[in-house]
């Protein structure tokens, strides 16, 4: 993409480029002005709560829907003018959407190889997602796990430069989440770019290499998850059950706490702050001759930096 | 230089490429749905074969001119299938796929969800003409009713009343927002359409004010056009044209109306 060099990051160029992306919806900005790079070649998440604006960003980006203001290009390409083009680089999985249900996955995976003009043989494509077996079930016999893959498929099979997969591991169980989560890092690893949207922070802070939070239509950080979670007010946890009950107000006043809380079943207390506050709460304890067990002290997860990053505009 | 005067031409077998597996595909659909074949192919000759059955509807009737009620019934049960066809089976297939967010997965490719649209108007326009040439067929081998003796005038008028079907199907599927609502307003607009269309009484042997209503309807203009190409005569201009009419119209409409999502 010439002229598009602004980064000088080693990974590549900008294969999407969103600049000030606004779109209203009776009035209420569901987009509020979101910029952002995908380079080739990162899995880049875009992470948020459910209404947060994440759906509708990535739609302007397959062309589904057209920006009230702002810019999109994919490869320097308008989504919405340039539509034949950019479909034919772009993969897309959207939230929701179904296949017929007496279609079997073989006749899916022809017909959508069709669609392109350099498609991938569907058939080891169909191997590697585990469908081989499953060539002649109709969609509507499929699991939910099954369907996903037939999905990612579906996005693969047009040979794209980048896949957009919007909340793909929603309803599936933990066992064929995690086989979903090795099945985008394989994708990665083929060189095809992945914009993937979740609500899940462990997926995120697993697979992305680095992560918009978009909160509220806006983009309240981006970065890698390590940064985000360092960039945290609170990126240590310290929880502990005291040996006698202890009041919170005990603990206030306590250097960088962001937040105390105790569980009201066990007593035990946890702590979110930095070292700071980690050696604050042992000195508080020996000076009260209190004893602490199962003392944790561990980094704080993207969970906690998402709701420190989120909480303040909730 | 090469590269950009074979780029349009491999677009263009491109299109015709995925055009021809988007039939291919709802072809395949169209043949796995035996409820639908049923009531479009079957159903209209079976309603054929037991009129014909009745003694008095072989009978000479001097309100049809002479003819007899069967001769007057081929063209009915023709257009029962276009309606079973267009307005029965295809508007719950289209909104289903809109609901079901079939068409628009497809937007996200480098085919248009129009191209499914089309297949599907093509595939049961296709189906309803099937069961007319065989509504045709048993009525000529088991009751003697003549084949249409102007076929040109016959085939224009089937023609636009196909249209008309279809686009009136593809009007309901576009009012209606879920498979369920397109499955009720296609059963209300059922009896009103068969009524115009002369399954109760022929068209020309209503009462004077009655047919010249029904007349201005679809079915009801259909039903005038492919009688008196029937019997020899090119269709009156007057039938054709509302026939003309309401298929542009209702098109018209459903691409205005028509959403994709």
């Amino acid at each position: 993409m010439p002229g598009g060099g602004r980064r000088g990051d080693a990974r590549g160029m900008a294969i999407i480029e969103v600049r000030d992306l606004r779109k209203v919806y009776g009035g209420r900005p569901v987009v509020d002005g979101v910029s952002f790079a995908v380079e080739e070649g990162e899995i880049f998440g875009f992470l948020g709560p459910n209404g947060a604006g994440k759906t509708t960003t990535v739609e302007c980006v397959e062309g589904l829907r057209v920006p009230d203001s702002g810019s999109v290009r994919v490869a320097g390409l308008d989504p919405v003018a340039d539509h034949r083009e950019v479909t034919g680089l772009l993969g897309a999985q959207l939230q929701e959407s179904e296949l017929q249900a007496k279609l079997t996955v073989r006749e899916a995976l022809e017909m959508y190889s069709a669609f392109y003009d350099r498609p991938v043989d569907w058939r080891p494509l169909a191997e590697r997602l585990g469908l081989g077996e499953k060539l002649g079930t109709r969609f509507a016999k499929l699991s939910g796990g099954q369907k996903q893959r037939l999905f990612i498929a579906l996005a693969l099979v047009g040979g794209p430069r980048v896949v957009v997969l919007d909340e793909l591991t929603t309803g599936l169980d933990p066992r064929a989440r995690r086989d979903t989560w090795q099945l985008i890092e394989d994708v990665r690893a083929s060189g095809v770019t992945v914009l993937l949207v979740t609500h899940f922070m462990e997926e995120a802070q697993r697979l992305c290499d680095r992560i918009a939070v978009i909160d509220q239509g806006r983009i309240a950080a981006l970065d890698t998850p390590s940064g985000l979670i360092g960039r945290s007010a609170s990126n240590t946890v310290i929880s502990f059950t005291p040996s006698r009950p202890l009041a919170v107000h005990e603990l206030d006043g306590l250097p960088a706490a962001v937040s105390v809380a105790t569980d009201e079943k066990d007593g035990r207390i946890t702590v979110n702050g930095t070292d700071e506050t980690v050696n604050a709460v042992i000195t508080l304890l020996a000076r009260n001759h209190i004893t602490a067990h199962q003392l944790r002290v561990v980094d704080a997860t993207l969970d906690d930096a998402f709701l420190d990053l989120t909480g303040a505009s909730a | 230089m090469s590269g950009t005067l074979a780029s349009p031409s491999a677009r263009s077998t491109g299109g015709s490429r995925a055009t021809r597996a988007v039939l291919t595909a709802e072809r395949r659909l169209f043949l796995r749905e035996p409820g639908s074949l049923f009531w479009i192919t079957v159903f209209p000759t079976a309603l054929l074969v037991v009129f014909g059955s009745i003694p008095s509807f072989r009978e000479a009737d001097p309100d049809l001119g002479g003819l007899r009620l069967i001769d007057a019934y081929v063209p009915v049960v023709i257009l029962t299938s276009l309606v079973l066809s267009g307005l029965q089976a295809m508007p719950p297939v289209l909104t289903g796929y809109r609901e079901r967010g079939i068409l628009r997965r497809m937007s996200t490719t480098p085919v248009r969800p129009a191209s499914v649209l089309a297949a599907q108007m093509a595939l049961h326009g296709a189906a309803a003409l099937g069961s007319a040439l065989l509504s045709l067929a048993v009525g000529r081998l088991a009751f003697d009713v003549a084949l249409p003796r102007h076929l040109f005038g016959y085939v224009i008028a089937l023609a636009l009343a196909v249209g008309a079907a279809l686009a009136l199907g593809a009007v309901v599927s576009a009012v209606s927002r879920t498979q369920k609502a397109s499955n009720a307003v296609g059963a209300a607009a059922f009896f009103p359409m068969m009524f115009s269309a002369g399954l109760w009484l022929p068209v020309q042997a209503m009462p004077d004010l009655l047919g010249r209503i029904m007349e201005l309807l679809p079915f009801g203009a259909a039903a005038r056009a492919l009688g008196e190409a029937a019997a020899g005569d090119w269709p009156s201009w007057q039938h054709l044209g509302v026939l003309a009419l309401w298929a542009v119209l209702l098109t018209g409409v459903a691409a205005r109306w028509f959403r994709w999502e």
